[in-house]
């Protein structure tokens, strides 16, 4: 491996580059330093040598972010073109094989490029709202201990040449940013590897919401799809509601764009007969603001998914669910005596029986901590603002618990999707094989599937009566209901009183 | 049932629906006569002997159901000196003096752990000051209908003994554990059952062979408990016919009274001072609960084989347990909650443990040992006066019960959902005693050797340096059959520490990350990972010459 190589490559890279023009600029300015091994030992002679010396001198830390986006971007997106070039095929089955970013130090002390087009941060979401939320450990730390200026952060543990940038919230390992996110990047890797979710040939559709999940989930999948073989979509569906879902669309469109990637909408409105979820919510509750929304939303966005990635010929879903979400669902399902569920719960996916498509979750093992701190060091634009509808209420008591137990100990989210995959039920409580809708054939446990029995539900103006101990009802006459028509909220008779 | 808080409209005012108070005319729900004194759930109200009958029914149904205590069979009750444990030894008291015809018929003994150890706590470890122990108190107190119930218990410690725990490592002088035993000891001869003081300083006296899992050829249950039935029943008629009624049937069978009590010898100072260091070097509370548990189950173990006891009866409640499933559950045992939390934990082989007061909630407890007045002795334990976010286990206890006084079915829906949770494996048929187990916590490993994507959650959560740093790692990865791969043996000889945690389970090895180091567990669990280390590297240096059909049997011997 020899220099000249490494920063002809570099050439190529930011050439075909969308993602970071700026990062582009730099990097070309000093792509005579700029070095990346994919072993070990070279990167460390090579990073020694070239490290400028004072690294408290602004100059130098500018481009040593301009590096570590280089490397970066090699890492994701031109991940096939970079393999051939330098010849060396990567071992991929170990995360450590991985090529970090070597030289990044994407701390606090870069200067962050604002005001460009390309990376714009969603207006109505401050980018700090987000990081703040989090809890950046890094910073935390920096907080607690007002330290004089001039004290440098430690080195990151994996590179051992940048300063650390965060603390692995999993290990309590000190980081830069750049070897964080190899490391993110090389554990969806194995999972999906390991778990063979995503086989060679796949066509993916990513169930893409524009939130921080779907955002880095389609991130990292794009940067890994050329050493997986597999081509990538985005799915977004459009719920209807107003003055929230727009907003997350257009996060979602601008990803689209800037990735190149085909992106397909479908919306509830088209799908389902004209309902929309402010139309649901109208009928409901009337008042609009009910808690069923979100079983109704729920139900209906996982059909829309699966709709949306039969339109473009998909062959696999992946969803962005990560491992606090699992925690909080299996939580919850005990909390409530949800048997059925938790023996159903807690692989990494569905292989797709009675003829849907297969599922899969390759950002199960990410917490959601590290999930932020990923698109944080990416920079990834996404919309994080919760739904107008009001949040559920019984998953806010497992998630408030999570968040109290991730404090106590930093693993307890893993420790939970562990268990979570373990728990053994007895078999009478598993639930029988499903079979398939009497009306739209879809997978369904009973003799509709759930959207259809809340589609019908909604439709005939009893829109209550899929759910909990209404669903005996549901062969029950009704006067039929019309999506838009506020006036036909159910009458007090037919809700069941409990 | 799945949508469950997904209820229309505005959710329902916060407070629980005031169950109507028992009005003076009122009368008990079973009897219908008597004055009731205590209502359990909402709106029954029990009189004092129908309530006493409704709670002595649920031990024994509890019992008679599960048909696992033989006639004649010696049982170690494991006594903490909380209400939960005083009042399963009470249940056993009573039922032994009771007339034959529902007599018990098993001859029971007493443990109690001391471990209240003289230790001192590292400073600022865990707060003690004055302020917070109230705030922190006072919050765990909300009004709920199960803590007013506890409000009126002896000495009102009820968020320090709901733990259930025995004391524990927790910086008590001599004094005060002199005072612990001048407490603990008139109640223990007031009950008159043979009695065993052990101090948790006897830990690093143990021999390895508690960590062994001696099995023994399950019979088929139903034939076996009958045929035990039948002997007894002739043996006692032997019995009768010899020497009249005699007293009670566990006395003839006792050993000599000399050999009744084992007195709790002071526990050498050097003992006291390794015990002292190896808790004062666990980071967490967390961790430092779950060692505490660890370290008194294999105490108790031993003293059960010891004595020839082979059944070992815990008194954890139906409260208790529920807390104890979803804190395990964040522990990551979630492969052993059946066999943390079932009413039988036969992981031991020989000794098998019973948790008979399951069905009993903390607040049916709390007010038979009021009614009844059961003596309790409070010991501090290891999280007493710890804030409500100490540990993991503190923090699932609050919750669960803050929850129970919102949704008042939360602990019973928790235990229910416990009882369809099987103790063999998710996926596979049951794994027999060759499969490895877990060096602290005997249980089946769960730790994927091979290749699936758990493998790696648990991998990169426990050993994160390993996995960036060991190249040789892809070569175990894709993974032979055996846990046991190419490098391991070899490389990892040297490093004891490594090789302990490589024969923990995934719980475990979470706990043991927080400890600095592992010099300071007790001598027994080294000597045992040493060997079993030794045993496997063994093992797989001979493994061309073995044929494939022995295998097992030699990393069994």
């Amino acid at each position: 491996m020899n220099l000249p190589v490494t920063a002809r490559r570099h050439g190529n890279n930011s050439t075909h580059s969308s993602a970071a023009p700026w990062a582009r600029a730099q990097a070309q300015k000093i792509n005579g330093a700029v070095h990346f091994g994919s072993s070990r030992k070279s990167k460390e002679s090579v990073s020694g040598s070239c490290r400028p010396n004072g690294t408290s001198e602004p100059r130098a830390q500018k481009a040593k972010g301009a590096v570590h986006f280089g490397g970066s971007r090699k890492n994701n997106a031109n991940v096939s073109r970079s393999r051939k070039l330098s010849g060396s095929p990567e071992p991929l089955a170990h995360p450590a094989a991985l090529p970090h970013g070597i030289l990044g130090a994407v701390g606090k002390e870069v200067p962050r490029p604002r005001g460009n087009g390309s990376l714009g941060v969603v207006t109505s979401v401050p980018g700090f709202r987000v990081v703040g939320s989090v809890d950046v450990p890094a910073l935390r730390s920096a907080r607690e201990k007002p330290t004089p200026p001039a004290m440098p952060a430690p080195p990151c543990t994996s590179c051992h040449a940048a300063r650390a940038a965060l603390r692995r919230p999993r290990s309590g390992q000190a980081l830069c940013g750049a070897c964080f996110c190899s490391a993110f990047e090389a554990e969806v890797l194995h999972t999906v590897l390991a778990g063979r979710l995503l086989p060679p040939g796949a066509a993916v559709a990513v169930g893409a919401s524009g939130g921080k999940d779907s955002t880095v989930l389609a991130h990292v999948l794009r940067g890994l799809a050329p050493r997986l073989g597999i081509s990538l979509q985005l799915v977004a569906v459009d719920e209807g509601i107003g003055g929230y879902r727009d907003a997350a669309l257009a996060a979602v469109r601008r990803q689209a764009a800037r990735w190149e990637l085909p992106l397909t909408v479908v919306a509830y409105e088209d799908l389902f007969g004209g309902w929309t979820m402010d139309a649901v919510a109208r009928s409901t509750a009337g008042s609009g603001r009910s808690r069923s929304c979100c079983t109704f939303c729920g139900v209906l966005r996982r059909r829309a998914l699966e709709e949306g990635a039969r339109r473009v010929g998909a062959t696999h879903i992946v969803t962005g669910h990560n491992a606090d979400d699992m925690a909080e669902t299996v939580l919850m399902n005990f909390l409530r005596g949800d048997a059925g569920r938790l023996a159903r719960g807690g692989g990494l996916g569905s292989p797709g029986e009675g003829g849907a498509l297969p599922r899969c979750r390759p950002l199960q093992f990410a917490s959601q901590k590290e999930v932020v701190l990923y698109a944080h060091f990416r920079r990834l634009d996404y919309f994080s603002e919760e739904c107008v509808y009001a949040p559920e209420a019984f998953r806010g008591h497992a998630r408030d618990l999570l968040k109290r137990l991730e404090a106590a100990r930093p693993s307890a989210v893993l420790d939970l999707v562990h268990s979570a995959e373990r728990l053994a039920l007895a078999a009478s409580a598993r639930p029988p094989r499903p079979g398939a809708c009497s009306r739209c054939g879809a997978l369904a446990s009973r003799a509709l599937c759930q959207a259809c029995a809340l589609l019908d539900g909604l439709n005939r103006g009893r829109p209550r009566l899929a759910i909990g101990k209404g669903r005996r009802g549901l062969d029950e006459q009704a006067t039929p209901g019309t999506p838009g028509d506020p006036a036909q909220t159910p009458t007090p008779k037919a809700v069941p009183t409990f | 049932m799945c949508q469950v808080g997904e209820d229309y409209g505005e959710p329902a005012p916060r407070e629980p629906p005031s169950a109507p108070r028992p009005s003076r005319e009122q009368k008990c729900v079973k009897c219908r006569e008597a004055q009731p004194v205590v209502v359990i759930r909402a709106g029954d109200a029990f009189c004092r002997g129908c309530f006493k009958a409704f709670y002595i029914h649920k031990f024994r149904a509890m019992l008679g159901k599960n048909r696992l205590i033989f006639p004649g069979e010696k049982v170690l009750l494991a006594w903490s000196g909380g209400p939960s444990s005083s009042s399963m030894v009470w249940q056993v008291l009573e039922g032994l003096s009771q007339d034959s015809a529902k007599r018990l018929r098993f001859v029971p003994g007493v443990i109690f752990v001391d471990g209240t150890c003289a230790l001192r706590l590292a400073p600022g470890r865990i707060p003690f000051r004055k302020g917070k122990r109230q705030i922190s108190h006072s919050s765990s107190r909300k009004h709920g209908p199960a803590e007013r119930g506890l409000e009126g218990f002896p000495g009102g410690r009820w968020p320090h003994t709901l733990l259930g725990s025995t004391g524990a490592a927790c910086g008590r002088s001599p004094e005060e554990r002199a005072k612990t035993l001048a407490e603990v000891k008139p109640i223990l001869q007031a009950i008159g059952f043979p009695w065993h003081v052990v101090a948790l300083e006897e830990v690093f006296s143990l021999s390895p062979s508690v960590l062994r899992c001696s099995s023994q050829e399950p019979a088929a249950p139903e034939e076996a408990y009958k045929a035990a039935v039948d002997s007894f029943l002739r043996q006692q008629h032997v019995l009768g016919a010899g020497g009249g009624p005699g007293p009670a049937h566990g006395e003839e069978q006792l050993p000599q009274p000399r050999n009744r009590q084992s007195l709790l010898r002071p526990p050498a100072a050097a003992q006291t001072e390794a015990l002292s260091h190896l808790f004062c070097s666990v980071r967490t509370l967390t961790a430092k609960e779950e060692l505490l548990q660890t370290l008194r189950a294999h105490l108790i173990l031993h003293v059960a084989r010891a004595h020839g006891y082979s059944k070992v009866m815990t008194g954890d409640s139906c409260t208790r347990l529920a807390i104890k499933l979803m804190t395990n559950l964040a522990l990551g045992r979630g492969a052993f909650l059946a066999w943390d939390t079932g009413f039988s934990d036969e992981r031991h082989g020989d000794v098998v443990v019973v948790r008979p007061m399951r069905e009993h909630t903390l607040k049916e407890v709390a007010f038979y040992n009021r009614l009844f007045s059961v003596p309790s002795v409070f010991t501090p334990a290891v999280n007493t006066k710890a804030p409500e976010k100490a540990s993991i286990h503190r923090l699932m206890e609050a919750f669960i019960l803050r929850l129970q006084t919102q949704f008042p079915s939360t602990v019973s829906t928790v235990y229910r959902t416990s009882e369809k949770l099987v103790k063999a494996p998710r996926d596979g048929p049951a794994t027999g005693d060759h499969s490895p187990r877990c060096l602290l916590c005997m249980c089946a490993l769960d730790i994927d050797a091979a290749d699936s994507a758990t493998a790696f959650g648990v991998q990169t959560s426990s050993h994160p340096s390993q996995i960036q740093l060991t190249p040789q790692g892809p070569c175990c990865f894709p993974g032979g059959p055996r846990a046991q791969g190419c490098c391991q043996g070899a490389s990892r000889r040297e490093d004891p520490q490594a090789c302990i945690v490589e024969q923990l389970c995934y719980g475990c090895r979470v706990n043991m990350k927080d400890l600095p180091s592992l010099e300071p567990l007790p001598q027994y669990i080294l000597a045992e990972a040493q060997l079993r280390t030794q045993r496997a590297w063994v093992l797989a240096e001979l493994r061309d010459c073995l044929i494939e059909d022995s295998d097992d049997e030699v990393g069994q011997s």
